[in-house]
């Protein structure tokens, strides 16, 4: 299964960085949505601050469906899924192969976001350690998440529409639990965000395990 | 000689039409059947079940051993198959689509080159990515990864298709070498001035049912066969 998931997720960041979609069309629109966000709630710094873990997380839900979205495409022909279908690999190792590779991608765009934050809603971090672990376990989550339920939506052509609608509800406890552990990022101490990172912890855990043994089954569906 | 497919009356159904409606159809291993019918008849849907990429809803099915629907996993391992639409990544060359695929299905990559020379893929087509390449020369890619899988069924839909006469002629060595070392082979063809010589069997399809089968008898060693 590792193999397997070591070969996917080369191959889908060699096509990423081939086709570059995610440096010119994903982050681009990231940053349009923080921009618009801040145009928006105006130029007062208080305002501004204060909404910054909430916006930053729908930003980042919002860019990260386009970024699974491109993902997927890779296998969106059926030509393409049957092909890998007979090339024999693990259906779980190409779950995970492509959940760590999304993964990269999104952590790449968590960074752009972190700082376009930083520069537009003056924010100030306080707990690195707590920002940095939620953003990374999140990254894994969406990533799962987006990854089961691409398969669940089937060819590209519906695929378009239905994954929004089928992830955005489903990814509610990461927006809620990420944007807490922002907020207590930013403060003198932790808080309470070592509980919402326990909350990110479990989701992608169990969204991973449920990807593994799903995947397989939903694909030959 | 061993039996590579063996159907009776195999039925499949897609959505709730049935795209095969009973066929019956054996092949032995080292020989080639060519498998006619009008658009519709079901020939796409044949090699699809017969890689194990369909689903068997009644009948029985033994392909090279494996029983389907129960093996379909190790059997497609086993199976080589070249659509209309070849199924490798736009974004990648050719030898890099040709080495992902090989390494996923547990074969020697450095087959790669080799095979994609032999398809007439050199040069400067062999690092251009696949997407710039013209639907001719992207199934030359495709027919490489046969070469290098080695595949003991080939299952061809429409292999003349989009190809120049001198890939087609190529089209026809190739089906023989893999006869000649012991694959057996399926091809579909609205062609059929081009497809039966290359036959030991020509089946013709209608209506999801194979309604005609010719039976050649000559070993392929022997070259063409009496089925024309």
């Amino acid at each position: 299964m590792w193999r397997d998931a070591m070969l996917v997720a080369e191959r889908d960041l060699r096509i990423e960085m081939r086709s570059k979609v995610a440096l010119w069309q994903v982050v681009p629109f990231a940053i349009l949505v923080l921009l618009l966000f801040a145009f928006a709630l105006g130029p007062g710094p208080a305002l501004l601050k204060e909404s910054a873990p909430g916006l930053f997380w729908l930003a980042l839900l919002f860019s990260s469906v386009l970024a699974a979205q491109r993902s997927l495409a890779i296998e969106g022909s059926d030509a393409t899924r049957e092909s890998t279908r007979l090339m024999g690999l693990d259906p779980a190792g190409i779950f995970l192969g492509k959940t760590l590779a999304l993964t990269g991608e999104l952590i790449a765009l968590e960074i752009v976001l972190m700082a376009g934050v930083i520069l537009l809603f003056h924010v100030v971090v306080g707990t690195w350690w707590l920002l940095v672990a939620s953003l990374l376990v999140a990254a894994l989550g969406l990533s799962a998440v987006s990854v089961l339920y691409g398969s669940l939506a089937g060819g590209a052509r519906m695929r378009a529409t239905l994954l929004p609608v089928l992830v955005l509800p489903i990814l509610a406890p990461v927006l809620i639990a990420g944007a807490r552990c922002f907020a207590s990022a930013m403060a003198n101490g932790p808080g309470l965000g070592g509980r919402w990172l326990s909350v990110l912890c479990v989701f992608a855990a169990v969204y991973l395990v449920l990807g593994i043994v799903l995947y397989g089954p939903m694909e030959e569906s | 000689m061993a039996s590579a497919i063996q159907l009776r009356s195999a039925v499949s159904v897609a959505g709730r039409f049935p795209v095969l409606a009973g066929v019956d159809l054996d092949l032995d291993a080292g020989r080639v059947c060519v498998v006619l019918g009008s658009n519709g008849a079901g020939k796409t849907s044949l090699l699809k079940l017969l890689a194990g990429l369909a689903p068997l809803s009644e009948g029985s099915a033994s392909i090279l051993g494996y029983a389907l629907p129960s093996d379909a996993r190790p059997l497609r391992r086993q199976v080589g198959l070249l659509g209309h639409d070849v199924g490798l990544y736009d974004e990648l060359q050719p030898e890099e689509n040709l080495r992902f695929a090989l390494r996923a299905a547990r074969v020697d990559p450095a087959r790669a080159p080799g095979a994609l020379e032999r398809t007439g893929i050199t040069g400067r087509l062999a690092s251009t990515p696949l997407g710039s390449l013209s639907a001719g020369q992207r199934r030359r890619v495709g027919l490489a990864l046969l070469v290098a899988r080695r595949p003991r069924l080939w299952l061809l839909d429409e292999p003349h298709a989009s190809l120049d006469a001198e890939t087609r002629s190529l089209v026809g060595e190739l089906v023989e070498e893999a006869a000649a070392g012991g694959a057996a082979v399926v091809a579909t063809s609205h062609e059929p001035e081009l497809a039966v010589p290359m036959a030991d069997h020509v089946a013709t399809m209608a209506g999801g049912v194979v309604v005609d089968l010719v039976t050649g008898g000559r070993p392929r060693i022997d070259g063409v066969p009496d089925v024309a």
